[in-house]
């Protein structure tokens, strides 16, 4: 906070620093930046709400994200977020009760040509298909 | 750095270049990345060192080669070649000689010849995370014309003279842009370059800053001394991470050089620029939300005018320029507006840069004149529907846009033609569908994207996107009737008519645009409660009625 000087228009880059060190942000940090950076406590929520980036709560240890672009989304992402769910037992943007696996549709990432794609714990993963995720579900031991 | 250190360090690294037996290019754009090319690039580092080439054979990491589909690339100077689905195993061969003969991709394929590179020139060819290379491809130079021969004035002409339009999607004319953020009276201005490519499938932007990340600076740097601001500001997407460090990577190189920053070329002209991470909001690419983003707020869009070039953020006049708009200012400025204004058609100057993807052969990106035919793109350099389907439709503009039938296919790719056909340029996304897509089904995907994309601030585009949803999803399960349509049609012209901003304007077109080429789909869902691409599943009838119960 101090690289931007304690300035309120640098709400955001501070919010993407703190859920990078912390995961995500919890009440506690939000009411912290907003002392701060001598902001209201609801322009701070407001703008973390605003935002898809943002997380409230906290991620699960691995994370799938399918990405729901329109390349992918005629390829089938679908049929994978149906799967990631089902096994999963949570919906798109949760996490597993046992706080193994989040799963989340995620915006275009701009890979196109390896539709369809899904981001495994921050790695792209290109030309997915239904058994592969199965597998990497096995593998990490989801039931 | 001064004008004549600039070309010094040019003749060098190209004479450096020069004397190297090979360089090998392995491509690490995202997309590449992915399939392994990182390793791959290690793999050959490893073989050079290996082989004792060390001195005479190099290898570089370099922007996207446009080939996607045959993901990851490597090119080798010594024969000009491309290879396509290379593996760690070929890194001895393509160090050794010429590399593995089975996986080289013909130059003459129409994909690389039917093309026409100008701001894709460098992608595939420098090191972006090099300046040197950048600076041996003439980089810099229109920056250093710019600042010693050429007044503001004399810049703003040349681009007006140009022609070239916004490659954001709407082509308003960049050189009066530039104009009017000059005349203001308010001594402080700002430059922002829109890198908030949030249309699915495009990924231009992507590319072009992940491939040569110094161009689109350069691009700023000049634009800020046509309009007298001192301060640029990069918004890209978070989700682009790749994109972001190597942005900020050029961005401290350039500094360092006194390339931007203060006295440029020992020029009293001072420029600095600093990078903006979006943080997921469609509605961002919107001017008013991305100024809204910049400043640390939601970013909801307000009313225009006052437009950003009177006055944007903190109030004070703001040019907001495309990413591909300010990576084709060095060129124009470098070869001058007569060299670009004759590439194109009369309303359409120069080239574009589209995104391929979905249903085709060559996924990938390329660049192509103005006025190039659809059917040119989309057969000629992508090569066609794989696997023999037969095309459907191509979506350009993402949820802003519309779909093109195969009638349309000869329509030549500028602003004019494509709004006469009911869909719009775009920022250059193209995605090819065949017959197992749902047209219904095309139109509720984006509609559903927008309907979690609208900010909530106006009404029309709050509710409107829902309701219109709504109908959409309905029609999918063989729900609705002939009123519901009527509905949509009626829905759609209140959203374009009372929306704020462009989101929600726009949000109808993938709608009116399926309704107009692919009527017969939903009269399909509706009456025979069928679904040609079989996409869309259809409860019996009894079971709707228990559902209704």
């Amino acid at each position: 906070m101090s690289r931007h000087n304690y300035a309120g228009d640098a709400l955001i880059e501070v919010l993407h620093t703190a859920q990078e060190l912390y995961g995500f942000l919890s009440p506690d940090l939000l009411k912290t930046i907003a002392r701060k950076l001598r902001l209201p406590p609801s322009r701070v929520l407001g703008v973390v709400t605003f935002y898809h980036f943002f997380s409230l709560a906290p991620k699960g240890e691995h994370s799938f994200s399918v990405c729901m672009g329109t390349a992918c989304y005629v390829a089938g992402a679908h049929e994978l977020l149906e799967t990631l769910e089902h096994r999963c037992g949570c919906k798109a943007g949760e996490t597993s009760a046992d706080g193994k696996v989040s799963v989340s549709g995620v915006r275009c990432i701009g890979s196109c040509g390896l539709a369809p794609a899904v981001i495994r714990d921050g790695k792209i993963m290109a030309h997915v298909t239904r058994d592969q995720l199965n597998a990497e579900l096995d593998q990490i031991g989801v039931a | 750095m001064t004008q004549e250190e600039l070309f010094e360090a040019q003749e060098r690294e190209q004479q450096r270049q020069a004397g190297l037996e090979n360089r090998i290019y392995c491509c690490t754009a995202a997309g590449c990345v992915s399939c392994g090319s990182e390793t791959l690039r290690q793999a050959i580092a490893d073989q050079i060192k290996a082989q004792g080439k060390e001195g005479k054979v190099e290898v570089c990491g370099t922007g996207c080669m446009g080939l996607c589909s045959r993901a990851p690339l490597v090119r080798t100077s010594s024969n000009g070649m491309i290879y396509g689905g290379v593996t760690p195993e070929d890194a001895e061969s393509l160090v050794a000689a010429g590399g593995p003969a089975d996986k080289r991709i013909d130059p003459q394929m129409p994909f690389f010849v039917r093309q026409h590179k100008v701001v894709l020139a460098n992608s595939g060819y420098v090191d972006p995370e090099r300046l040197l290379d950048y600076i041996a491809c003439d980089g810099y130079q229109a920056l250093a014309k710019a600042l010693s021969d050429m007044t503001p004035q004399e810049v703003i002409a040349e681009v007006k003279a140009s022609g070239l339009r916004g490659r954001g999607g709407a082509g308003y004319p960049t050189g009066l842009k530039w104009e009017l953020v000059a005349k203001q009276p308010a001594p402080v201005r700002y430059v922002v370059c829109n890198g908030d490519e949030g249309d699915p499938g495009a990924f231009m932007d992507r590319s072009m800053l992940e491939g040569d990340p110094h161009r689109v600076l350069e691009g700023m740097a000049i634009a800020g001394y046509a309009v007298g601001a001192q301060q640029g500001y990069i918004y890209v997407r978070g989700e682009y991470g790749l994109a972001i460090r190597r942005l900020q990577a050029a961005v401290k190189q350039a500094e360092r050089e006194r390339l931007l920053g203060s006295h440029i070329f020992e020029n009293s002209f001072g420029f600095r620029i600093d990078l903006r991470i979006g943080a997921g909001a469609f509605v961002c690419g919107e001017e008013t939300a991305l100024v809204a983003s910049i400043e640390g707020r939601r970013g909801n869009p307000r009313q225009r005018p006052p437009y950003p070039p009177e006055s944007g953020l903190w109030g004070k006049p703001t040019l907001i320029n495309n990413v591909e708009t300010f990576a084709n200012i060095p060129d124009i400025i470098r070869r001058g507006s007569a060299w670009f204004a004759g590439i194109g058609t009369a309303e359409s100057k120069g080239t574009k840069v589209f995104a391929l993807a979905g249903k085709i052969a060559n996924t990938g990106l390329i660049e192509v004149p103005m006025g190039t035919s659809l059917r040119s793109i989309l057969f000629e350099i992508g090569g066609g529907v794989p696997g023999g389907a037969a095309f459907k439709a191509a979506q350009t503009g993402g949820p802003s846009g519309g779909c093109i039938p195969a009638e349309h296919l000869d329509t030549p790719v500028d602003y004019e033609s494509l709004a006469a056909i009911g869909s719009i340029m775009g920022s250059g996304g193209l995605i090819v569908m065949d017959e197992s897509s749902c047209m219904v089904d095309v139109a509720r995907f984006f509609m559903d994207f927008c309907v979690d994309e609208s900010c909530g601030k106006c009404v029309p585009c709050r509710a409107g996107t829902v309701e219109m949803h709504d109908v959409l999803l309905r029609i999918t399960r063989g729900e609705a009737t002939e009123a519901d349509v009527a509905m949509l049609e009626e829905l759609a012209v209140l959203l374009r008519e009372a929306s704020l901003c462009g989101l929600g304007q726009t949000a109808p077109n993938p709608v009116v645009s399926t309704l107009r080429y692919f009527r017969r789909e939903y009269e399909e869902h509706m009456r025979e409660r069928r679904c040609a691409a079989g996409r869309c599943r259809f409860e019996s009838a009894a079971q709707v009625q228990g559902g209704a119960q």
